[in-house]
């Protein structure tokens, strides 16, 4: 199949169905309702699941109870949609159901904007519902990549019995751009009869599967949670991904960055570098599991001066990328949230200022 | 048949952990005799609730899923959407339902999704200690309305039944009781009609089982039977307040 | 035929609802407690019981079931 230009949003929706995911819940919220309108079409053409419900809330806990028969489902919203599926996601990751779950993150907080933003990391990195419970959390910076990650996610939710989160933001959902749907990224569900409420007769099973989240007993949940731990931790050693860029140059600024924002400051390392001006970057694909080794030997480079984070937020994976670097390099921070994406200039500006400041 | 009686399949041996008295366990039983004279114990999938019965699942020897507050709709909704050969039916409280989960429940009904919902009142929260539920009735003490319920600040109670049966879309919507023998042969008769109803692909379908909570209550069981007719039944109404046909 | 009336005692909860349904008055509360602690229903007047069932009926916990004999006997030989 050739390359087809598609809209970031209908390119997500139809990414899950090539996937293998014929079931879709959702509820409106501005900037990704598009997905929902694609598959409202789509899904009842080749006798799909498309339901639009009452609620976010609703939206998470039908998600639930699909996932938790065993059958692929996923969802998509925005910021404010993700904060009531929040509640949801703590439930679903407890009771260790697969889903994938698409956030085109608007700016926030409160109503905020809806041009984008990357004002949810927190909220998806490290946790928005309560408990101690993960997503497996991706971040796509181009239609394409976006594309594959849907893709990925489904077999990835159910290697891990864990909800993924796909962390785009207003520009992935509503670019336009030229795409091709992987073949070999069609998979099958893998075999649930272990666990899911699929119906005893359906498994020929005498057995009840039971689908919780409640451990009355101390030591039952404190191993519960051991549990979902060592599951964290495999998706650390097994799945982290990154994009390094010019790591091979003797850079003088590490950047960090993802998503959207990433592609502005790859155009701006390409520019300094025709200056001669060497700048590295690493773009985390995967946000939880964070990629803290390839950051932390980045930062360790000889060369390697500063250490800027460049987020469409107030300073949020700015955290984790200190925690990586552990003092060995300052690690310096610019954002901008409303909407306004930062320019290639403004990012060599502030790039050059950091270094600057640091060597006064 | 006839003159035996016997423990259904669709229950196990478990004890239930319910106080001396509660009539969740004259429903579950109820609920359990239905799915096994109907022979879809293999496919059926049970969701318990928050509340006294979110453990349901160590009572009943089928699939089951555990509910977030109120949630229990939308589950349903899930589930029935993607698997429509599955049985599916939610087990609800008074504040899981009537509170916290309004929303979820209006709208699956309306939707006429194809499961069934137990929906078992006792005018108070059980699990939590016996504070003021939607269906607590003026006067009533609780530990969250000491002086009894203030209907002047909190309102009248909420009579789901007759709410969700002024819904348009089709429905089977019936008020029962299980806190005598001859109301329990009738409670069964119209949670067999509520499966009877999905199995067909008909409905949305809501046993609504006025109950007992003795312990909430600060009575004895036969005393709490005893409020319940005198003070529940007059005003939750027994009956059909809606039928598909 | 023959009926066996028989009270798992120690599912019992004592709450009393069956003393109260059966028309004959043959239940009554023991003053000897179960496993839980619990003071179970006996039948103080079995032979007074008709099988109306009322009891199994309206029993919370199912501790109270009703078997044929004669099918029992047959099986057991």
């Amino acid at each position: 199949m050739g390359k087809i230009l598609m809209k970031g949003n209908e390119a997500i929706g139809e990414a899950a169905i090539r996937a293998g995911c014929l079931n879709y819940f959702a509820y409106p919220i501005t900037p990704q309702s598009e997905v929902s309108e694609y598959l409202s079409r789509r899904l009842p053409e080749i006798r799909g699941v498309f339901l639009q419900a009452e609620s976010e809330v609703a939206v998470s806990y039908m998600i639930f109870g699909a996932a938790g028969c065993g059958e692929r489902i996923f969802t998509t919203s925005s910021s404010p949609g993700i904060s009531l599926m929040s509640e949801g996601l703590s439930y679903i990751a407890s009771a260790q159901l697969p889903a994938v779950f698409v956030n085109i993150m608007r700016g926030g907080p409160g109503l905020g904007g809806i041009l984008p933003s990357q004002g949810d990391y927190f909220q998806a990195t490290k946790g928005g519902g309560h408990g101690d419970y993960r997503l497996f959390v991706m971040a796509p910076s181009s239609v394409q990549e976006a594309v594959e990650m849907v893709m990925k996610a489904f077999p990835l939710a159910e290697k891990y019995r864990n909800p993924v989160m796909i962390l785009g933001d207003g520009l992935i959902g509503q670019m336009m751009e030229p795409i091709e749907f992987p073949e070999n990224l069609r998979s099958e569900p893998t075999n649930k009869d272990q666990w899911a409420t699929n119906g005893m007769a359906t498994r020929n099973s005498d057995k009840p599967n039971i689908v919780k989240s409640l451990f009355l007993d101390p030591d039952e949940l404190n191993d519960h949670n051991l549990l979902l731990k060592a599951k964290y931790e495999r998706m650390k050693r097994e799945d982290t991904k990154y994009e390094p860029y010019n790591l091979d140059a003797d850079y003088k600024v590490l950047i960090v960055s993802y998503g959207t924002m990433s592609r502005v400051c790859r155009t701006a390392i390409d520019n300094m570098k025709a200056e001669g001006f060497e700048v590295g970057m690493i773009r985390p694909q995967t946000l939880f599991p964070f990629p803290e080794k390839a950051i932390s030997d980045a930062a360790s480079k000889q060369s390697c001066e500063v250490v800027a984070c460049i987020e469409m937020s107030m300073g949020q994976m700015v955290e984790d990328v200190q925690r990586c670097v552990l003092g060995k390099r300052p690690v310096k921070w610019y954002g901008k949230c409303g909407g306004d994406v930062p320019t290639p200039e403004e990012v060599i500006y502030v790039v050059k200022s950091f270094l600057d400041k640091n060597k006064a | 048949m006839g003159k035996t009686f016997k423990k259904p399949e669709a229950l196990t041996d478990e004890h239930t952990h319910y106080c001396p008295g509660c009539t969740h366990g004259v429903i579950h039983r109820l609920v359990a005799e239905v799915i096994d004279e109907l022979g879809i114990r293999g496919r059926t999938v049970g969701i318990s609730p928050v509340g006294c019965a979110v453990l349901a699942y160590n009572y009943f020897s089928f699939d089951f899923q555990e509910a977030a507050h109120g949630r229990a709709p939308a589950m349903a909704t899930g589930i029935k959407r993607v698997r429509p050969d599955l049985i599916v039916f939610t087990y609800q409280g008074d504040g899981d339902l009537a509170s916290i989960g309004m929303g979820e429940i209006i709208h699956a009904a309306n939707r006429g999704e194809k499961f069934t919902t137990i929906f078992v009142n006792n005018a108070v929260y059980g699990m939590t200690g016996g504070q003021m539920a939607p269906t607590t009735m003026p006067g009533q003490r609780t530990t969250t309305c000491p002086l009894g319920r203030n209907v002047e600040e909190v309102g009248m109670p909420i009579k789901m039944a007759e709410l969700l049966s002024s819904l348009e879309t089709r429905g089977y919507i019936t008020r029962q009781t299980v806190i005598k023998p001859k109301y329990i042969i009738k409670a069964k008769e119209a949670i067999k009609k509520a499966f009877t109803y999905q199995l067909e692909g008909r409905c949305f379908s809501l046993v609504e089982l006025v109950s007992t909570c003795p312990t909430n209550w600060g009575l004895t069981p036969v005393e709490a039977v005893k409020w319940a007719e005198e003070t529940l039944l007059p005003y939750y109404k027994l009956g059909e307040y809606k039928t598909p046909e | 035929m023959t009926y066996e009336f028989n009270i798992d005692v120690d599912r019992c909860k004592g709450c009393g609802l069956c003393v109260t349904v059966c028309p004959k008055k043959v239940l009554e509360i023991s003053d000897k407690v179960n496993k839980k602690g619990y003071y179970p229903v006996y039948q103080a007047r079995p032979d007074d019981c008709i099988f109306c069932k009322a009891c199994c009926l309206m029993c919370p916990d199912v501790a109270i079931t009703i078997t044929e004999t004669v099918k029992d006997t047959v099986k057991q030989e």
